[in-house]
């Protein structure tokens, strides 16, 4: 995955709080009477003996046909192949299966039942590539090598000299204007190439919490090169302030 | 001055990116929104679509769930 691929958004936390809770739902979503379809999905999983475990099965099968499909979809971003392959779609599928089951009261009928249900095994897929990501890892953590970064962001070879000062300069400003958590995660995802999911797991945080540390990592590495002159101009987001930027997500 | 559009764009940072956690939290109202009206759901959900035309993993589970959205049950 290309670094530029790799983005972040800010939740405004302050600095260092990349662990705080999610933020509720959006208020905008709107519950909705459920479809003939959900309605009997609902019902079959809320009752028991026979029914239940019809509808279970029923399920499992559809989740892990979602699950087999998505694996294959992201087939050029991982090495997996075969029966390892099956196995972790099997893992998936299970493990959504039991989210679902647990968290089947707070489906509140905003899509229909399996559009939510097929989140679950979505994100089971994404986690479990992290996951896998460390058992053959194809980079190492404990190296730095700069000169990769122009490669990173498709910049040619041969104007070598058009972008060393501005990689200079980057290296300085993540140097000298991120914090120790900030850097450690740019330069995993950007110089390394580490998968955000996969960093997620080698760091024991989630997602949202890397991302939201990249985010802050990003925007003050912008506004460095700005105030320098190495680009143009700074986006409105470069003067926002986490307080209020806090404020206009709150 | 060094334009760099590339590093440009990876830098530039979305004041409505709402970030993963809340995304995440509606995506499948979202998808199902697109399915219906694509250009409708980016307005009603403006950080929704500005945080996945940022984040690589979570566009990567959006166009994975719309994807699956799709086929018959």
């Amino acid at each position: 995955m290309q670094p530029c691929e790799v983005s972040v958004a800010s939740a405004g936390t302050p600095e260092g709080d990349e662990d705080a809770a999610a933020a509720p739902l959006l208020p905008a979503v709107q519950e909705r009477r459920l479809d003939a379809e959900s309605a009997e999905w609902t019902r079959a999983l809320e009752s028991t003996g026979l029914v239940r475990e019809q509808a279970l099965v029923r399920l499992h099968e559809l989740l892990l046909r979602i699950a087999r499909g998505e694996l294959r979809r992201r087939g050029g971003q991982h090495p997996i192949t075969g029966p390892e392959l099956d196995d972790l779609a099997h893992q998936a599928a299970a493990d959504a299966l039991l989210a679902i089951t647990n968290k089947l009261s707070g489906f509140r009928g905003e899509s229909r039942f399996t559009t939510w249900a097929y989140r679950f095994v979505i994100l089971e897929v994404s986690t479990k590539l992290g996951r896998h990501f460390w058992q053959k890892p194809t980079v190492t953590l404990d190296s730095e090598d700069w000169d990769r970064l122009p490669d990173r962001f498709g910049m040619d070879p041969a104007d070598h000299a058009q972008w060393r000062g501005l990689v200079d300069a980057l290296h300085r400003s993540v140097d000298e204007d991120l914090t120790q958590r900030q850097r450690r995660v740019f330069v995993a995802i950007v110089l390394q190439g580490v998968p955000l999911d996969a960093l997620v797991v080698q760091l024991g945080s989630n997602r949202n919490a890397i991302y939201k540390t990249l985010f802050d990592a990003r925007r003050k590495l912008r506004a460095a090169l700005a105030a320098n002159g190495y680009l143009t101009t700074a986006d409105s987001a470069d003067v926002v302030s986490v307080d209020e930027d806090e404020g206009r997500r709150s | 001055m060094t334009d760099w559009p590339p590093l440009d764009r990876f830098l530039a940072t979305d004041p409505r990116d709402v970030g993963c956690a809340q995304a995440l939290e509606i995506l499948h109202v979202y998808v199902e929104m697109v399915l219906d009206d694509a250009d409708g759901s980016a307005a009603r959900y403006p950080g929704v679509a500005a945080h996945l035309a940022a984040c690589g993993p979570c566009d990567e589970d959006f166009q994975g769930l719309l994807a699956a959205a799709g086929i018959p049950s």
